[in-house]
């Protein structure tokens, strides 16, 4: 399991790991999980577009990620948030699908493109994987006070000169780049998984900030090795058990926090009975 | 047919029963997908019926893995999926997103197991294009009935909540105050889309099944604030949508550059998206007036 | 077309005015949302801002922290033009945070008070944690600071949010609607805690709400807001029928009922001047 070509999965599939740990943090303190599902989705028609007319994967990974985060971004400002997103999904989808199918490739290339091929990550993928690993980190660490202040309470934020729009359009790119570089190894349907899953269930174990950001990676690091090593030993693609591993997770962290929630429900009778805005609007705030 | 539409319509068009069953069907699908997509969008649950699509992807694989029809593998786990929604706690509107995700995450991990299965195991080819894709073309004269039925069970549903349901989607404190059962009207609309996306993955595929919920409502929804109106007007547009989307795949056979047609998925959901957008136009030119009016 | 008794701004302390607004208009998809409302606040006055809903207090306050254009007039604070990001004021804004599993402790919402507008993260100093704890302390928060923000009470998000605000130890605090969807011992709690902040630390507090009996007790002066216009000065002197009939536009009623104020639109109108019909209606009780 550990030899030759077999070292650069482990390799790549941890910096990826550590990828979604960090920005899926973000993505479930956001609220933005339909977004993080929604980006990669538009990555598959960049990727199968790629193949069609024979350039490298990763590229055409980046543009339509980014593609796709830009018309999240602007369009997603005026309609109705989950609409736009859910629509600009289903049509790069639509275009990926077309791509695919005036290719020679099909099936075989649709099964990777969309849960991943862990094995298939050569050696010469793993600089520019690590180099956007790299630029992801460092966004994420410059941004981090403004980031976390704009994600909890967009409106405080907001006073303090820190805009909602422009945080959420650094973000969706940031998001954008993380996807880039995580399909290839575990596939444009379950990219999403790997950032929510452990960050998920991370917050569920620790009210503090900083320790629930090192906890993500490591869950995602455990969840990445864990599906790894079941997938060489059971042959099953390794997409199945991010997934699994990443809703056991979930699981579990509801479970551990369910007392906490019962609290809540008694302690929200006193408390101030408006609800939040829903986040994805956090932009339209004050605006 | 006259000669001024021929170029339109590609020869054998009106002839054969493949284009026509497509017609019907799919005429079927988007009308009442087109209708019930309005309260989706309404109810932002946009991501709800995004996820239902993605696990019917499981459910049709599955479905090749035991030799049934793909259409009930989709209403199965479209099924299961909307109850373990409801169960995960959909309708709070709170870490719903991050539930519905987990769910979908669960379901696509299976997926991707099926699907390995059906090519390695049982050696299935063409499944993954299905399934993910839509077969509105090659429908089996054997699945008709149970769309006749899906459809039938959806208008109904509608027909019969579709009050209540809109009051309780607009403020749910005041339904409850008037005895609306909010929940059960909840899970009974649930089940309404499930089936709904059931039907749309078998025309156009379990991940593109959205298009069909959410493009014509969202674009209704910009122009026409009056929910009546705006059902009407997402249904029709959905019907064109997928009439225009038939007909160009169809005149697309010839087209590079394989001679094998372009996807009719490709061409519907397109055409809903450019809808959508041509949606912005009215509000765009007023937001524009608006501002070059202001002393 | 403002101030019926123009409080000109005798600053109850040594200095100029903390804040300075000056015939300010600002106009929001073509209506009129402020019509040259002008007034001052001074060092560590506590001033009420009230109006109904609609009344522009929202949009008074984005003006101040420079997020709204204005169409006339200025806005000084400590003497300088307003700008988008004024470490001199402090904003405690209105909605709740609500999610119990978000992973943000009231003692971390303080600290992002400190230095959110930095780049980069922050390096873990005492200085740092001694200050948020100083700030908790100030608000009686210690009790709950490692408690997650959306497990808190209404009453207990609101003071967090206030710490928030303060320990970038601004001149100003601004609080929108801090008191509303609190039970009236929270309000209550509130309003006494900000008016301690007030005296003790010489900070300027303008607090918005729509009903101005809990401000009563501790507000030194009141900016009373009705549709875009705007009296300021002492409570006593604008809280009364002629000078809010003049306000309105129409004829108003100010009634005193056992030390609380109670406002009334005068002959069976609303403020909105809207027709009411009550069924025989007596004097009620007014404490509740």
């Amino acid at each position: 399991m550990f030899s030759g070509f077999m070292v650069n999965a482990w390799v790549v599939a941890s910096v990826v790991a550590v990828v979604a740990g960090v920005v899926g943090f973000f993505v479930v303190l956001r609220g933005s999980a339909f977004v993080a599902h929604a980006i990669p989705n538009g990555a598959f028609a960049g990727a199968a577009g790629a193949v069609l007319i024979g350039v490298d994967t990763l590229v055409g990974l980046a543009v339509f990620s980014l593609l796709g985060a830009l018309v999240i971004g602007v369009l997603g400002r005026r309609g109705r948030h989950d609409a736009v997103t859910a629509l600009a999904l289903v049509t790069m989808l639509g275009l990926g699908a077309l791509f695919l199918s005036l290719s020679s490739e099909y099936e075989p290339a649709v099964y990777s493109l969309l849960f991943g091929e862990v094995l298939g990550i050569s050696s010469n993928e793993l600089a520019p994987t690590a180099s956007l690993a790299a630029v992801c980190v460092l966004v994420v660490a410059l941004l981090y006070r403004p980031l976390m202040l704009s994600s909890v309470f967009a409106e405080a934020g907001q006073a303090r000169g820190i805009d909602p729009w422009r945080m959420e359009i650094v973000f969706l790119f940031v998001v954008a780049l993380a996807t880039t570089m995580t399909v290839p190894v575990v596939g444009t349907f379950l990219v999403f998984s790997l950032m929510i899953g452990a960050p998920a269930a991370a917050r569920s174990f620790t009210a503090k900030p900083a320790l629930a950001l090192w906890l993500s990676v490591a869950l995602a690091l455990a969840t990445v090795w864990a599906a790894i090593a079941l997938s060489y030993t059971t042959d099953y693609p390794i997409g199945f058990f991010v997934g699994s591993i990443g809703a056991a997770l979930y699981a579990l962290g509801r479970v551990w926090a369910a007392p906490r929630r019962r609290l809540d429900v008694d302690g929200a009778v006193t408390s101030g009975t408006q609800p939040p805005s829903h986040p994805p609007e956090r932009h339209t705030i004050l605006t | 047919m006259s000669h001024f539409l021929a170029p339109v319509f590609e020869t054998g068009f009106f002839d054969s029963d493949a284009v026509r069953t497509a017609v019907i069907v799919g005429a079927v699908v988007a009308l009442l997908s087109g209708g019930l997509g309005v309260f989706t969008v309404m109810r932002r649950q946009s991501f709800a019926a995004e996820a239902l699509g993605d696990v019917d992807t499981t459910g049709g694989s599955g479905a090749f893995l035991v030799g049934a029809g793909p259409l009930w593998g989709f209403l199965a786990s479209g099924v299961l999926a909307a109850g373990a929604m409801e169960l995960v706690g959909i309708q709070r509107t709170r870490g719903r997103d991050l539930a519905t995700g987990i769910v979908l995450a669960a379901a696509l991990g299976l997926a991707a197991l099926f699907l390995y299965f059906d090519t390695t195991v049982h050696d299935t080819t063409g499944a993954a294009q299905t399934v993910l894709f839509g077969s509105i073309f090659t429908i089996t004269g054997s699945t008709i009935p149970l769309v006749a039925v899906l459809a039938f069970v959806v208008v109904a549903i509608m027909l019969v909540i579709h009050r209540p349901l809109l009051l309780s989607t607009v403020s749910p404190e005041i339904a409850t105050a008037r005895g609306v059962p909010v929940r059960l009207l909840g899970v009974a609309y649930l089940l309404a889309l499930a089936f709904a996306v059931a039907l749309c993955a078998l025309t156009i595929g379990s991940i593109l099944s959205t298009a069909l919920l959410v493009g014509p409502a969202a674009a209704a929804l910009r122009v026409s604030k009056r929910p009546g109106r705006a059902i009407l007007a997402a249904a029709l547009l959905g019907a064109a949508s997928m009439w225009l989307g038939i007909v160009l795949a169809y005149d697309s056979y010839y087209w590079p550059p394989k001679g094998t047609g372009w996807p009719v998925s490709f061409f519907v959901v397109t055409i809903v998206f450019v809808i959508y957008l041509l949606s912005g136009v009215p509000g765009w030119r007023e937001r524009r007036r608006a501002r070059g009016g202001r002393g | 077309m403002s101030g019926a008794s123009g409080d000109g701004g005798q600053a109850s302390r040594n200095e100029g005015p903390v804040l300075s607004v000056e015939e300010v208009t600002a106009r929001l998809g073509g209506r009129t949302v402020l019509d040259e409302v002008s007034f001052q606040i001074g060092a560590g006055d506590f001033t009420g801002l009230i109006g109904s809903n609609g009344a522009g207090k929202t949009t008074l306050f984005r003006v101040i922290l420079g997020m709204q254009p204005l169409s006339h007039g200025r806005v000084l604070v400590e003497g300088r033009a307003r700008s988008r990001r004024n470490p001199l004021i402090g904003y405690v804004p209105q909605k709740f945070l609500l999610d119990p599993d978000m992973p943000l402790r009231a003692r971390d919402l303080v600290a992002l008070g400190i230095d959110a507008h930095r780049f980069g993260i922050a390096r873990p100093s005492r200085a740092r944690r001694e200050r948020a704890e100083e700030m908790l302390a100030a608000v009686d928060a210690l009790e709950f600071a490692d408690t997650r923000v959306g497990l808190l009470s209404g009453g207990e998000q609101q003071r967090a949010l206030i710490a928030h605000a303060l320990v970038g130890r601004p001149r100003l605090l601004l609080a929108d609607e801090p008191l509303a969807n609190l039970d009236l011992r929270s309000a209550d709690e509130v309003v006494a805690l900000l008016a301690r902040i007030a005296r003790e630390q010489s900070i300027s507090v303008f607090i918005s709400a729509h009903e101005i009996n809990p401000l009563l007790p501790v507000m030194d002066r009141v900016v009373y807001l009705a549709a875009g216009r705007a009296v300021s000065g002492r409570a006593q002197d604008v809280v009364r029928s002629d000078v809010l009939s003049r306000l309105y536009g129409h004829h108003v009623d100010v009634l005193h009922v056992h030390g609380r104020v109670i406002v009334v639109a005068g002959a069976g109108q609303d403020l909105g001047g809207h027709e009411l019909r009550f069924p025989d209606a007596e004097t009620h009780e007014v404490d509740a």
